[in-house]
């Protein structure tokens, strides 16, 4: 299995992405950079988080011109499984393969901690393994979290069931005083139409291992491994 | 222009300094020459004031793999792998614009490390603020938000983690607050890389940002005491640019990969200038640069700006000949454009020319070797008698529960977690200590150890007996270390001070440096670098004498690392170490009494060492669940600390009573707030006692078992006293909450 992890100028958390897949998990990695125009063969792909282009103009505005992201779309609409990390999310979002945008915090402060993510759908391959309303434990890092669409697009992400993370306690309830950012209904992460494109905010990739204080992000990478392993494992 | 009293006050170069440079070229200095040996000889760049008692410090050791000179300091932490670290101040800019200031001291130090040939892996800082409820809390409020700020902002882009860190707040910073910021990287041991310039003809590039007009004469003004028209210097500090430092550290890194590059070195204080002359004064050979082949960001700059510009982001490389292709496609794979902006000679001297014409020539002996080094006068500051005059029986009585309140609603004591919540403390995913919870404490992937780090100081101690509060901040870092379960193995240390120029001032920095001496001699922590900030005074006014230490440990086994919190319940809670029920110099007298007196408390170095074997040795055989150091705020604080985000593990011990000097009636208050050094509260699992007691007893440290872990309370007697009883929740909803009040106008 293979993961090709995208390193645009400024991603910072790709070398966490990859000691995930490839130390954690024990599965191939490779950096592709973002002037490339192929993914090696990938099986699976990671936009990782970071300030891409230093984040100076809205988050991920730059990246999405970046010549590696007509193959990522490609990839994505070919029903690939692609995975956006916190700027990989925003990035995924400017480059129209996820609805929506982020704002700033609602308290206009970056928040780096541990909180209570639920997931809410388990069919996508980044959730199959995990239960229907399974409470993970995973650090967010970030200043621009804040996840908003027009209502309409809220009304059709939430119909069909396209909200894949939400902000909660640690008993599940996804409450106001839970939700770090001021995330519209307290999204963490949603998918595409097609379900195989996957953004979130958290990042799974730093709670890998008990040593860092959480393994609960491990479900995503092992859900993705065994989704593709069904289907007649890496290509 | 003729150089008169005028243009040297400018400077900041005294009529014999002048001389002196006269003397050494043995004719009169061009103005752009004037401007180099000005930034050179800065006390900031040529350490004038300091030198010669820095001399004192111990720099070598079994680990020391590279001491003091070169851009950071290194030592052998095993497996082939050596930590490159350094602490540097970055307090002038911060007072003048925090935001930026705080930000390009960041970018600066993590320059320093990565030029080394490491990955930068972890930061720290050490902050010092005035009070933000005193005179000038506005003022204050607004230099807490803009340092944090810039700190997180440079940090988070970049991607090294903000581990941890210590701030403090008292009003003699006010109007000079400290910015202390460390850096770590990691690096092959055998692949560090040197600043130095050598093989004749090898070419010299300049990669990064353009150089502008920003921050000429930055270490000219960190070099001088402020006043009301300091925010007129606000030019002088430069913007930072994290992206661009990201692409700079990856290229670098690369290269550094191959076997093209010679020597390295940032251009931080002093810029073009400084990063030119070290870098051939090391290697022995000189270099020649024409500043027109330096990228520009404004027009019509001269010669005497471009060498003096400290705008951020920017490398000095000498590559090999014939490499250039190489090199140039490795910086053109990140966006940078490497200029290629002169070459190596074999003539010692500096050369700088503007279009084939040379307009400055300075042998660098003359520059770096030929600088000026002061003895400069001291006297024991005239206060100390009065100040260490205290008798604790003067003090009205304070019920130990208030008091406890007190202390853990002041913001120098209360949890810092508005602020590390803004740092990015996990990315690399290395972090294993969280913010806040310890030591900073990094896992090295690919071995089984991590690396521990701690930064302090407490400038009231030193204030009162610099000798013993520098001793004390090299012991506290030290503990601190050891209570992650990490041996000690070097040090880094950043001597903020006042006006050298004063005696007072300079016997304060030469006690505190020999403290330091001394300390890290019976603690076996050489010095591997650091940093001098002298002038920090506004009006006159100086701040503390606040030596900040740096120390970084090595634990064998990542598994057996250890933090503050209690772990579970029946845990059975040990105090090792003896209390001194000494008040003197306390945060307790300083919060409830609004006094600054007495003496700080002596140390035993021997009995620290001790402890510190044994903290070690206990985490190693993984007794030890939680171990939190007595420290601000004394025993009692430690105690409601290790219950604080644990999940509301309560305590319930009964400690003996720690008579020491003070009056029967202050005897029970002494026994919990004295700040007695060389003490440590750890909890222990019922079946490991026997075990810890024998070590204890092995290493001659005395183990008190005072009680145990458990319920939701804190309740804490005193030779069967009832001392303190309260929930872990009020006292923790004090704590927690003390400092992001200050921010949501709900200040009490």
């Amino acid at each position: 299995m293979k993961f090709s992890i995208i390193v645009f100028p400024g991603s910072n958390c790709d070398h966490d992405a990859y000691h995930a897949a490839k130390h954690v998990l024990g599965h191939d990695a490779e950096f592709i950079w973002h002037k490339e125009t192929g993914l090696k063969g990938a099986d699976v792909v990671v936009l990782p988080g970071g300030f891409s282009h230093g984040d100076y103009l809205r988050t991920g505005a730059i990246a999405r011109f970046s010549p590696v992201m007509a193959a990522v779309a490609d990839f994505a609409r070919g029903g690939g499984p692609t995975l956006g990390i916190c700027n990989g999310f925003q990035i995924l979002c400017e480059a129209g393969l996820l609805p929506g945008a982020m704002l700033r915090n609602r308290d206009l402060k970056f928040h780096c901690e541990h909180v209570w993510i639920r997931v809410d759908q388990t069919d996508t391959p980044f959730t199959a393994l995990a239960k229907k309303g399974q409470v993970l434990r995973i650090p967010i890092a970030h200043g621009e979290g804040n996840y908003y669409a027009e209502p309409d697009v809220i009304e059709e992400l939430e119909s069909e069931r396209r909200v894949i993370f939400r902000y909660c306690d640690a008993r599940g309830e996804a409450t106001d005083a839970s939700n770090p950012n001021g995330a519209i209904n307290g999204i963490a992460g949603i998918c595409n139409a097609a379900r195989n494109v996957v953004g979130l905010m958290p990042h799974p990739e730093r709670a890998c291992e008990p040593l860092l204080g959480s393994a609960d992000g491990l479900v995503l990478f092992e859900s993705v491994v065994s989704v593709l392993a069904a289907h007649g494992g890496a290509r | 222009m003729p150089i008169d009293r005028e243009v040297l006050d400018r400077h900041g170069l005294t009529r014999e300094e002048y001389d002196r440079i006269v003397r050494s070229l043995q004719r009169e200095p061009t103005l752009t020459e004037l401007g180099i040996f000005s930034v050179m000889w800065s006390e900031h760049c040529s350490y004038k004031s300091s030198r010669v008692h820095l001399r004192k410090l111990p720099t070598e050791g079994p680990r020391v793999l590279q001491g003091p000179g070169e851009n950071a300091g290194a030592v052998d932490v095993g497996d082939g792998l050596a930590a490159v670290f350094k602490i540097e101040s970055h307090n002038h800019p911060s007072f003048i614009e925090p935001y930026q200031g705080a930000a390009t001291g960041v970018g600066g130090i993590i320059r320093d490390i990565f030029t080394m040939g490491a990955r930068p892996i972890a930061l720290m800082n050490s902050l010092r603020f005035g009070e933000m409820d005193g005179r000038d809390g506005a003022r204050t409020r607004r230099i807490v938000e803009g340092v944090v700020a810039g700190i997180a902002g440079y940090g988070n882009s970049i991607g090294i983690p903000t581990v941890g860190g210590e701030i403090a707040f008292d009003n003699r910073y006010a109007a000079n607050p400290l910015v202390n910021v460390f850096c770590l990287g990691i690096a092959r041991a055998d692949a560090l890389v040197k600043g130095s310039a050598s093989g004749i003809g090898n070419p010299v590039y300049y990669v990064g940002s353009k150089t502008g007009r920003d921050g000429i004469h930055g270490a000219t003004m960190a070099s001088a005491e402020f006043d009301e028209k300091s925010a007129e210097k606000r030019p002088a500090v430069q913007v930072g640019d994290p992206f661009m430092e990201k692409l700079l550290l990856e290229a670098c890194l690369e290269l550094m990969q191959t076997d093209a590059l010679i020597g390295v070195q940032d251009m931080g204080a002093a810029g073009l200038t400084c990063s030119t002359c070290e870098m051939g004064s090391r290697g022995g050979a000189g270099i020649e640069i024409d500043v027109m082949h330096v990228p520009q960001r404004e027009t019509g700059m001269t010669p005497y700006e471009i060498m003096l510009s400290e705008s951020q982001e920017r490398m000095l490389l000498v590559v090999k000949k014939g490499r250039e292709a190489e090199v140039e496609r490795i910086f053109e794979k990140w966006d940078l454009h490497a200029a290629h902006i002169g070459f190596v000679t074999s003539d010692a001297l500096m050369r700088v020319k503007d279009h084939g014409r040379v307009v400055a020539e300075i042998p660098n002996s003359a520059l770096v070797d030929a600088a000026p080094v002061y003895n400069r006068p001291t006297a024991r500051p005239a206060y100390l008698d009065e100040v260490q005059k205290f008798d604790p029986s003067s003090l009205p009585p304070v019920a130990p529960q208030t008091a406890l309140f007190a202390l853990l609603g002041s913001p120098t004591i209360a949890s810092k977690r508005w602020v590390y919540r803004q740092y990015d403390h996990m990315v690399r995913t290395n972090t294993i200590v969280l913010a806040g919870m310890g030591a900073g404490v990094v896992r090295l992937k690919g071995t089984a150890r991590a690396i521990a780090m701690s930064v302090d100081g407490n400038g009231r101690y030193c204030y009162l007996d610099p000798r013993r509060g520098a001793m004390l901040a090299v012991a506290e870092a030290a503990r601190n270390v050891a209570c992650a379960g990490a041996t000690p193995i070097g040090a880094t240390n950043c001597l903020n001070f006042g006006n050298p120029e004063r005696p007072e001032v300079m016997w304060q920095l030469v006690e505190a440096i020999e403290g330091i001496a001394d300390a890290c001699r019976a603690l076996d922590v050489p010095i591997t670098g650091g940093n001098v900030s002298l002038y920090n005074e506004t009006n006159g006014e100086a701040i503390y004498p606040t030596p900040i230490l740096g120390v970084v440990g090595v634990i064998d086994d990542a598994a057996n690392v250890v933090s503050r919190t209690f772990k579970g319940e029946g845990d059975e809670i040990f105090l090792l170490g003896e209390g001194r029920g000494q008040l003197d110099g306390s945060e307790f007298l300083k919060v409830l009494h609004g006094a600054v007196k007495g003496r700080p408390p002596q140390i035993d170095l021997a009995r620290e060492r001790s402890l510190i074997a044994l903290l070690t040795r206990l985490a190693a055989a993984g007794y030890v669940r939680s171990a939190h150091d007595c420290s601000d705020g004394g025993l009692a604080v430690t105690l409601a600390e290790c219950s604080f985000e644990s999940g509301s593990i309560g305590l319930e011990v009964d400690m003996p009573l720690h008579v020491g000097q003070a009056p029967n009636s202050m005897r029970l208050t002494a026994t919990l707030f004295s700040e007695s050094p060389s003490c440590v509260v750890i909890s222990v699992q019922p079946k490991d006692v026997t075990a810890v007691v024998k070590l204890a007893s092995d290493l001659g440290v005395p183990a008190h078992r005072i009680g145990r872990t458990g319920g939701t309370r804190i309740a804490v007697r005193v030779a069967g006293q009832d001392a303190i009883d309260c929930t872990v929740a009020e006292a923790e909803r004090l704590w927690s909450t003390a400092i992001e009040r200050h921010f949501e106008g709900r200040a009490a």
